[in-house]
């Protein structure tokens, strides 16, 4: 492994090196491979990878053929916080007890096993503070089993099991605060990123992997099965989620919020949702008032992170 | 009493025992969540942690399900690692122990037997362990603190045997083992490290040469890779007999897979697992002074099932009452009685056959009880059958 | 834990005693599987416009973009997947789909 700088200051200065390899099964196009990708150029030291079923699973471990250059665990959806503590906690005794090398310890989970399935291993193990990193690819449904709903689905989406009907027009929940859920066990290191920023995403990696204490990086990653559109338009639309306030880019440190990408002029939010079938019904007339509550929600959430960060008050 | 004499005695409960052991065997990782009567196991080890007795990560998870899966993760790490639950806490556990053991994660459970909700119980039975009897653990039965103890010390050499890697599973009787205290013998420290010396994980995690754990396979080769573990499987009763006659070197206590008493010439034999063989023995041993042949088998194995050993004791025998204490709802009758009509019959065997099924959620299970089983296996000899094939002992009806 | 030759098991030539304990394998093996035939259009770089921004490199899904010396960069086809990516955030236009 090449000695690097800390932090990257153009894309010039990202290594070479792959962690992560080619031949994978994931969709062409796919914003979560390119998320891993990122994620894997980070990695400073010897790094572990524990993963959470879901795509980035099954489409890099299809036996024989596995897509990763480091060591890598994968046991079950709900579990992966709770295997990669066992890791580090592990690796931290035994280098006390006899000296084995520690590692760091990353863990992949998606939406689905993140927001939902795996959430209580995931607040277990940010309460009890183990050194580790959790990255969420956010694809907003459970794509592996082909889109169905999840905790993180935004209002007005629609998936398999929250189809737009003629009486119900999509998702009918806001998404979950995930990131707010995360920020409230106070752990160091909280942020949010975007596969469009490949920059920020990189250096919040590295700089989660310099903390000795559990840290949590929130990741957006579009999904062209699931999302409903071409797959060359995979970074424009997780461009287009920062640049209309959709994501907000922004990290959470000791409690304190500080916005990374700071959108002044946001981007008419129509925009984001046209060139995608899962929202495509909201441009409609007749879901005026779903897409409606989107927008506030939107609002909302970026007008609350402009005070959060503006009050300087631990969240 | 020597001096050494005196330092090997102790007076403990099954739970005190077993966290005993688990201190003895200087595990690197705990990772459990509290559960009745599974606690005083976890309290035990986190005091001993607390106060530098035992140099090792103790960690209360926030569910069983994530303890399991801490688990894993600290054994593929290279850690010696335990963990402890019971009943629901097993329940919530069963789909991560299916992957500890095809993950091939050396890890040792000790399970204090408790029954299943509902209605809520926390009193003896062994509904839960039954419940995970194929997800292809080692299951080890304790019959009484002693056994609590050395089989604790003996799971974490079979467990990380090489030739193994198999999770294994110690059961006590929730309350009437983990909350008894009897007198026990125990070993010194060094004898313990010199019998259980920390090896290396073959397979442990290692960045300079990276392994995938826990890959997705297809159909062309799943199969492959559960033919594979059944092979580990056959290899356990090998492995535990070696790791019984070396610890018979230093203990001085002899175990097989099977316990039996008085089965040599028996007519009648009771089929028992857990601390019931003890007071079937009891009983026995009364029958015996009145020259009634009756004999005890108790299986110290529960899984791999040792079926030929089986065999071999039943080979002569009559009559045999096999005591349940978990049921199989809608199947053919309790799990240890199907397993054991199944070994008879696979072996042309038709002795006359009974199953008991008894003290779900901790019902007691009296002198008077088993005399009354002994009295009915006589009748049944001389009757050539029992009145019926599955009795639910001691139902009010 | 053995490095499997992971062609041979592709064939099918293995049994339950040749395959890897508990499917643990040493990694990476994937570039055995080359997603080539996924494409159904190509990008060619003109590199007469590739003012080596690396944006094609940094954001290919396939690491099919391969980073040569003073940010040159080529297209490995042996994992592409034509998924457009690159051309889409090409900022000269220097990279275009065509057809297979």
């Amino acid at each position: 492994m090449t000695t690097v700088e800390k932090y990257f200051k153009t894309i010039s200065d990202v290594p070479v090196e792959d962690y992560f390899a080619p031949g994978h099964r994931l969709c062409a196009g796919c914003g979560a491979s390119i998320a891993i990708k990122l994620a894997m150029k980070a990695i400073k030291s010897p790094t572990i990878v524990v993963n959470a079923t879901g795509c980035i699973e099954v489409a890099t471990s299809m036996f024989p053929y596995v897509s990763w250059r480091v060591p890598w665990v994968h046991v079950a959806f709900e579990n992966t916080a709770a295997v990669a503590s066992g890791i580090s906690e592990g690796l931290k005794i035994l280098n006390k007890k006899r000296g084995k090398i520690m590692y760091d310890v990353i863990a992949i989970g998606g939406d689905g096993g993140t927001f939902d399935i795996g959430l209580q291993a995931l607040s277990g193990a940010l309460e009890r503070g183990h050194k580790m990193l959790y990255i969420c690819y956010d694809n907003e449904a459970y794509m592996n089993t082909g889109v169905q709903r999840s905790g993180a689905t935004p209002i007005g989406a629609v998936t398999t099991t929250s189809p737009a009907g003629e009486i119900i027009p999509g998702k009918r929940e806001r998404k979950k605060d995930l990131i707010g859920i995360v920020a409230a066990h106070r752990i160091p290191y909280a942020a949010t990123a975007s596969i469009s920023h490949p920059l920020d995403f990189i250096n919040k990696v590295r700089k989660a992997l310099e903390i000795n204490g559990p840290t949590f990086i929130h990741v957006i990653t579009p999904c062209t099965l699931g999302w409903r559109y071409p797959p060359s338009l995979t970074v424009k639309i997780a461009r287009l989620a920062v640049e209309t306030r959709y994501f907000p880019v922004f990290e959470v440190e000791d409690g304190r919020v500080k916005i990374n990408i700071r959108v002044s002029r946001p981007k008419p939010l129509e925009e984001f949702l046209q060139v995608q079938g899962r929202f495509r019904h909201l441009l409609d007339d007749r879901n005026r008032d779903v897409l409606e509550a989107l927008k506030k929600q939107v609002e909302e959430n970026w007008n609350k992170l402009v005070k959060l960060e503006e009050l300087g008050v631990y969240i | 009493m020597s001096k050494l004499e005196y330092v090997r005695k102790m007076a403990l409960m099954g739970d005190e025992a077993v966290a005993y052991a688990v201190k003895q065997a200087d595990v690197d990782v705990i990772a459990a969540y509290p559960i009745t009567p599974q606690t005083i196991i976890v309290e035990r080890l986190s005091k001993y942690v607390a106060d530098g007795e035992l140099n090792a990560s103790f960690i209360q998870a926030e569910s069983e399900h994530s303890a399991l899966s801490i688990c894993i993760g600290s054994a593929l790490a290279g850690a010696r690692t335990f963990t402890s639950t019971a009943s629901q806490g097993l329940a919530l556990m069963h789909e991560v122990l299916y992957i500890a053991s095809s993950m091939r994660a050396p890890i040792v459970m000790a399970i204090a037997n408790r029954a299943l909700n509902s209605p809520l119980n926390i009193h003896c039975d062994h509904s839960d362990i039954m419940g995970a009897r194929d997800t292809g653990w080692i299951h080890l039965f304790a019959n009484n603190v002693q056994q609590a103890y050395d089989l604790t010390l003996m799971a974490f050499k079979i467990s990380e045997d090489p030739d193994l890697l198999i999770p294994v599973s110690v059961n006590l009787d929730g309350f009437i083992l983990t909350h008894s205290i009897e007198p026990l013998e125990v070993l010194l420290d060094e004898e313990v490290h010199q019998f259980i010396p920390h090896e290396p994980y073959p397979h442990e995690i290692d960045f300079g040469n990276p392994l995938a754990y826990g890959v997705m396979a297809l159909p062309d080769t799943y199969m492959e890779f559960k033919r594979q573990f059944q092979e580990a499987m056959l290899k356990v009763p090998e492995v535990f007999h070696k790791t019984t006659r070396e610890f018979y070197t230093i203990s001085g206590r002899t175990y097989k897979s099977l316990t039996s008493y008085f089965t040599e010439d028996a007519e009648a034999v009771v089929i028992a697992l857990g601390s019931t063989v003890e007071t079937l023995k009891y009983v026995a041993r009364k029958f015996r002074e009145k020259n009634i042949k009756v004999g005890v088998l108790g299986l110290t194995m529960y899984r791999p099932f040792p079926e030929k050993e089986i065999v071999k004791v039943l080979e002569n025998v009559r009559c045999i009452a096999v005591l349940d204490r978990a049921y199989s709802y809608g199947g053919v009758g309790g799990p240890l009685y199907t397993d054991i009509l199944a070994s008879l019959y696979k072996n042309g065997m038709k002795p006359i056959v009974a199953d008991f099924v008894y003290g779900l959620g901790g019902r007691d299970f009296k002198l008077t009880d088993s005399e009354e089983i002994f009295r009915k296996m006589m009748k049944a000899i001389e009757c050539n059958g029992f009145e019926r094939d599955i009795y639910w002992w001691g139902v009010k009806e | 834990m053995a490095e499997v030759d992971v062609k041979k098991i592709a064939r099918g030539d293995f049994t339950w005693r040749s395959l890897p304990l508990a499917a643990m394998i040493k990694v990476p093996t994937s570039l055995e599987y080359k997603t080539s035939d996924w494409r159904i259009e190509k990008p060619e770089i003109d590199q007469s416009k590739c003012i080596k921004c690396l944006l094609c490199w940094i954001y290919c899904p396939d690491m099919s973009i391969k980073r040569l010396d003073e940010g040159r960069v080529e297209v490995d086809y042996d994992f592409c997947k034509g998924c457009g990516i690159c051309a889409e955030v090409c900022p000269t236009k220097a990279i275009k789909m065509v057809e297979e």
